[in-house]
């Protein structure tokens, strides 16, 4: 492991301007890094901002939505400063991408082993008897077991589980220093889930790549991240390391969220909820955006937007219930 | 790097023999065409129409354009399989080199249709926005053209009509459509994650289009594009009858028809006017018979059969 910082975002806004003049902050003031061979998770709520947070390091946000301020670097290169042209020279070779849905994540009228050979040939100007070998040895790395025959076989024949191992064979295959799985296991049911992680966490160490892990599910977070990040209304409302942030949840939401958890050790009738869902994004509440929902909400809490305060060096809260006056 | 380190040789010596085993969506198409009679029979139809016209110096020692104004109005005869016309021409020579007109505007004009439709309708349904409206109000516009009308003042302006000039003709009118199809198929494809996954990998806009997306679109477009050939060859057909299509003296199964205008040859000469009409008929029948499996061919929802 170099530990070596992957991904830095800074600032990142990314807004959608809809039609009635109104702005959806989708992504307001997220801050993140990913280091080398570190799982980092960012954790929130349908609507929260995780999949755009994604979607703006890709810098395939599409219209009416767009990156209005920050700075993405990627091993130091500023992401946010490059062309439309250089970027997908970037895309899939050094950051590549798993998305949700296996199975539409594929185009069906190629053959597995033909859209493997599509990003090899793309990006490491590979022979096609080249790309092909290595699509072989990237499926069997992925753990098919029948990789000379699966690489002519049609997404169709694949199950949800195999498919998305497919999916990461692609993603890993030009070797990137970055992969970002978008709620990679919420299609496969939960026995594949643990194997498509756990060969997601093999292959981040085996490669030495940063992992930033998406996912509203808090079961895979305790599993395999080594950071976690909360976000809601399109703000990081917590960061802290994985054990911390189970034992000692320090922002209302955050507490929220592990109480609606089932877990064996409490013996409780009920599960926790956090009443209410997450505002649309062009409808935030005028202080802090959580002020709606929050059991702890004081009268400043409605009037202004707490900072993200650093607690030690490596836990940060968004929240008035922290600050010393 | 470790990956390399797994490398193994391929030590499947059979691995050629396997690739026959995985079906293509489109070899599953095909299979499910090959199933369907009539669009077999109408295939089977068509082959036998384009050979004909194909071969037609064999079929027949006659030309088609010679007048004879001593054999006008012949029967059948040994000489004359179908009688000769009002100028004394062999109808059977003009039918079978008639079909060669029919059948090259028909699939020209399809060529024409299909390359502005798959060019316009791409980029309308890709990019969307701007471009998209401004294609859309174009296809507004000629769609609001009436055809016939659009069709008879341009054949009547222009003196002299050469197949590719009417080919050309009939094309500009009829992209609307096939272009609105494919904008409808890319707006739908658009929004699919492989899209957004090709994306990710890297691949530009070019790519995305001609590699991801137009093969999925291919259903649509393929049984569009061959009940446009059908419309096409009416077209030309219904012009060519009432004079304002291909000229004399070149054959066509519509200038054929023309003859029968008159009602004399209408009661007493079947054998001028029947054959083109059945050709049409026959020729229009097997490409829609063609078009109809194609569409089950391509249906997803046709999986269970």
């Amino acid at each position: 492991m170099t530990n070596e910082t992957v991904l830095d975002v800074k600032d990142l806004k990314t807004y959608f301007y809809l039609d009635d003049n109104q702005v959806a902050k989708a992504v307001d003031d997220v801050d993140l890094t990913v280091r080398a061979g570190e799982t980092v998770a960012l954790v929130g709520e349908s609507g929260s901002g995780k999949s755009i947070t994604s979607l703006s390091i890709m810098q395939l946000i599409n219209k009416p939505g767009k990156i209005v301020n920050g700075e993405i670097s990627l091993l130091g290169r500023n992401l946010l400063e490059l062309t439309d042209k250089q970027m997908t020279k970037v895309r899939g070779n050094d950051v590549a991408m798993i998305f949700q849905e296996p199975m539409t994540a594929l185009n069906p009228v190629y053959t597995v082993g033909n859209q493997i050979m599509e990003v090899l040939r793309k990006h490491k100007n590979m022979s096609k008897k080249q790309a092909r070998q290595r699509a072989i040895d990237l499926l069997k790395l992925v753990g098919f077991p029948r990789a000379e025959e699966t690489v002519n076989e049609y997404p169709h024949q694949l199950s949800g589980g195999m498919r998305q191992r497919a999916m990461i064979a692609i993603a890993i295959s030009c070797d990137p220093k970055l992969l970002i799985a978008d709620e990679p296991t919420t299609a496969l049911d939960v026995t594949i889930q643990a194997q498509i992680l756990d060969l997601m966490s093999e292959m981040k160490d085996r490669l030495d790549m940063g992992l930033l892990l998406i996912t509203h599910d808090l079961g895979v977070v305790a599993e395999y991240a080594d950071r976690v990040l909360v976000m809601y209304g399109g703000q990081i409302v917590e960061q802290a390391p994985k054990r911390h942030l189970f034992k000692d949840p320090k922002h209302p939401y955050t507490e929220g969220l592990l109480e609606s958890l089932p877990s064996v050790h409490k013996e409780e009738e009920r599960l926790g909820t956090i009443k209410g869902t997450v505002p649309p994004a062009h409808k935030f509440p005028k202080g802090c955006r959580f002020s709606s929902r929050c059991p702890h909400a004081m009268e400043k809490c409605f009037e202004t937007n707490p900072e993200l305060m650093d607690l030690d060096h490596e836990r940060a809260v968004r929240c008035y219930l922290y600050t010393e006056d | 790097m470790e990956i390399e380190t797994l490398k193994t040789p391929n030590t499947n010596p059979e691995y050629s023999e396997q690739e026959g085993k995985s079906k293509s969506p489109y070899q599953l198409a095909l299979r499910r065409f090959m199933k369907n009679k009539l669009a077999v029979i109408g295939v089977i139809t068509m082959v036998i129409i384009i050979v004909m016209s194909f071969s037609a110096p064999l079929l027949t020692d006659h030309n088609p354009t010679q007048t004879n104004m001593l054999m006008i109005e012949q029967p059948p005869s040994s000489e004359h399989i179908l009688g000769t016309d009002g100028s004394g021409r062999d109808n059977w020579a003009r039918l079978l080199y008639g079909s060669r007109v029919s059948l090259v505007v028909g699939f020209s004009a399809m060529f024409f249709t299909l390359i502005i439709g798959v060019i316009l309708g791409s980029l309308s349904g890709y990019y969307k926005g701007f471009v998209d409206s401004l294609i859309m109000r174009a296809t507004d516009l000629v769609l609001a053209l009436p055809f016939l009308v659009l069709a008879l003042t341009v054949m009547s302006l222009v003196e002299n009509i050469t197949v590719t000039l009417f080919v050309t003709i009939i094309a500009l009118v009829s992209w609307p459509t096939l272009t609105r199809i494919i904008r409808g198929s890319f707006l739908s494809l658009r929004e699919q994650e492989f899209v957004l996954g090709a994306k990710a990998i890297g691949a530009s806009d070019m790519r995305i289009v001609f590699r991801h997306m137009i093969p999925n679109a291919i259903g649509p477009i393929v049984v569009n594009a061959t009940l446009m050939v059908a419309i096409m060859i009416i077209a030309e057909a219904g012009l060519s009858f009432i004079g304002m299509g291909i000229p004399q003296p070149q054959p066509t199964w519509g200038n054929m028809l023309n003859e029968a205008l008159s009602v004399r040859i209408l009661r007493h000469h079947w054998y001028t006017w029947i054959p083109p009409g059945v050709c049409i008929l026959v020729t229009v029948l097997a490409i829609n018979f063609i078009g109809d499996g194609l569409r089950d061919a391509f249906d997803p929802k046709s999986n269970q059969r």
